[in-house]
């Protein structure tokens, strides 16, 4: 294990991407995630990597666009209004099949929105990234060292199945300073024979597209891609379970939400009330299975979000239903507190007040 | 002993282009400069979003299809990619560089990014069956000015060439013509010479080629040819608007 240093979860990310051996990096400045930049801008140039500010969010992602279609780790970070801006880019990142890592560290909207803590991405990244039918793994920290760890192994997914990985964060987790400790990881090879990188005039050439005007053809390619789909959902789901075994409250959160169930959950034991909980840690592939068990066990769930309850959704479908499923919620840039969050466990809990 | 050939670099397959359409020649001309460069071996282009949408078929190097306007861009991450390795080139008209992609295409001069850009003006949308481009000439009528262009009411034509030679990145800037021999000679050199540039490491180079659309012009090829020569290049004048690399000799 490598010595702990005190770092903010945005430079976490930084560090752990150029350990994970990405050397380019593209971005626009936007708050609050602008010390992923300025970490990168640092330290690319002293590595022989490549930070550059692009001209907008757009360029910056389609300049990840040209640097993935060469087979090389590439990132760009953004928050939430300029991550609009990139789902264009998602959209044919996703077409071509290409890999590339994008951090989302989430603020307040609709809109230019405000610049506080937000989980209101939520849709964006598990449902919407852009046009079409397209997937992207989305991993989502609960503390500085897993900004880090969800990096590296982002990366590692990203040209594991060719696509895009998407680090949700949010305000907090980019700002929050922790002890985190960071190792270079073993790099798994892939195959990179689709790369452009010139033919060297000793093979066909490879063309990047995603454009496909035959439609038999499209269809193909859009089935192959949920097959590949389809082997996330079943090998890559991760989720932390906490105090879940003989729980009769489920409460699920992600990010920050998760850190603040945890102590609302311990208030709620001492209070003899069997409080447990759900962390999703990858928010797609959403932990279904997780859910569905606990809804057999469980008399009601509680989704905890900075947001107007877009998680809640999922979790109605991974339980079919079967349980109420509750919304405990702040938005706007706040944050729920231990004690709203032990009042709504109260409330719902056998002999509360709703 | 062979006098006339087909590029190396240029596909053995039919293009898609309408009859009469310059693009073909255009192709050839950035065909035969990789090959007379001997850099095939180590090119990547990128086709845009409009007629040369599917360049990306036509060309033997590695290929990248981008997304609307963003070729500038992506050829930015291709040559950041192997900066010593890659020879990146892209391919876009009028509505993908001057219309969507400006913002793109401005920056990237103003970087000096170290690319090629082959920027065909016609003047037209022809993809989409003939509307209003940026570079659509007053009066000139299209599917979306139908009346004419009305510079009252929708603005003027953006002159490229004129505009990125005045940014300090832009490195080389030549606007050149394919109707007739002596024209295609000269853009033949041009588009040579930005190719060089960019094996020199000399920067960020642009070739403005007037080009042709008989099909929404509206004009047998042999009419679009003279409209060219009567219209198009009397307000897109010939020339090198930008050499650094002359204006610094000449100092």
């Amino acid at each position: 294990m490598a010595e702990k240093v005190l770092m903010k979860g945005n430079e976490a990310i930084a560090e752990a991407a150029i350990l994970a051996g990405c050397r380019h990096y593209f971005g626009y400045p936007i708050t609050p995630q602008t010390e992923i930049a300025a970490y990168m801008a640092k330290k690319m140039p002293k590595i022989g990597g490549c930070f550059l500010q692009a001209e907008s969010e757009v360029a910056a992602i389609n300049m990840v666009y040209g640097v993935a279609g060469t087979g090389k780790r590439v990132m760009t970070s953004s928050s939430s209004p300029g991550i609009s801006l990139k789902a264009e880019g998602l959209s044919y990142l996703a077409g071509s099949d290409l890999p590339s890592l994008v951090v989302n560290v989430q603020r307040g909207g609709p809109g230019l929105g405000g610049i506080q803590p937000s989980q209101s991405d939520y849709f964006q990244a598990t449902k919407g990234g852009g046009h079409g039918d397209f997937r992207m793994i989305v991993l989502a920290p609960s503390s500085v060292q897993e900004m880090a760890d969800l990096t590296i192994k982002g990366f590692d997914l990203a040209e594991k199945y060719r696509m895009t990985s998407m680090i949700l964060a949010d305000g907090t987790m980019g700002q929050m300073m922790e002890p985190v400790s960071l190792e270079a990881p073993e790099l798994n090879e892939y195959d990179k024979s689709w790369a452009v990188t010139g033919t060297k005039c000793e093979r066909n050439k490879n063309i990047i597209n995603s454009l496909s005007l035959v439609p038999e053809e499209l269809e193909r390619l859009n089935f192959e891609r949920y097959e590949r789909y389809k082997a996330i959902e079943e090998n890559e789901v991760m989720y932390e379970e906490y105090m879940m075994d003989d729980a009769e409250i489920c409460i699920s959160a992600f990010g920050i939400a998760a850190r603040v169930a945890k102590n609302a959950i311990n208030a709620a034991r001492k209070e003899g009330i069997k409080a447990g909980l759900i962390r999703p840690i990858t928010l797609w592939p959403f932990p279904n299975e997780a859910f569905r068990k606990a809804a057999d066990k469980v008399d009601c769930f509680i989704s905890v979000e900075l947001s107007m309850g877009q998680m809640i959704e999922d979790i109605r479908l991974a339980s079919e239903c079967k349980k109420p499923v509750y919304l405990c919620n702040r938005v706007g840039g706040m944050i729920p507190s231990p004690e709203m969050v032990l009042e709504s466990i109260k409330a719902h809990s056998k002999g509360g007040t709703k | 002993m062979v006098v006339f050939d087909k590029p190396k670099s240029l596909a053995d397959v039919p293009l898609h282009y309408c009859p009469g359409c310059t693009h073909g020649i255009i192709h050839r001309l950035v065909a035969e400069a990789i090959d007379e460069l001997g850099i095939e071996g180590k090119t990547i282009g990128v086709a845009p979003v409009g007629c040369s949408v599917l360049a990306y078929n036509y060309f033997t190097c590695d290929m990248v299809e981008a997304a609307h306007g963003r070729a500038p861009a992506v050829a930015t991450g291709l040559k950041r990619s192997d900066p010593d390795n890659h020879i990146v080139f892209t391919y876009q008209g009028d509505g993908d560089l001057a219309s969507i992609g400006m913002a793109e295409t401005v920056h990237a001069a103003a970087r000096n990014e170290n690319i090629t850009i082959i920027f065909v003006n016609n003047a037209i949308y022809g993809m989409t069956g003939g509307q209003m481009a940026p570079t659509s000439l007053p009066g000139q009528v299209t599917q979306t000015s139908p009346y004419g262009r009305d510079t009252s009411h929708c603005g003027f034509p953006v002159k490229v060439s004129e505009m990125l030679s005045q940014l300090d990145g832009a490195g080389y800037i030549e606007r050149v013509a394919v109707n007739n021999v002596k024209n295609v000679r000269n853009a033949k050199k041009a588009i040579k010479k930005a190719f060089q540039n960019q094996i020199d490491k000399k920067g960020f180079s642009l070739i403005e080629v007037i080009s042709t659309c008989p099909t929404n012009w509206g004009m047998t090829p042999e009419k679009a040819l003279e409209w060219v020569e009567e219209k198009m290049i009397p307000y897109y004048p010939l020339g090198v608007y930008k050499d650094r690399d002359a204006d610094n000799k000449a100092e």
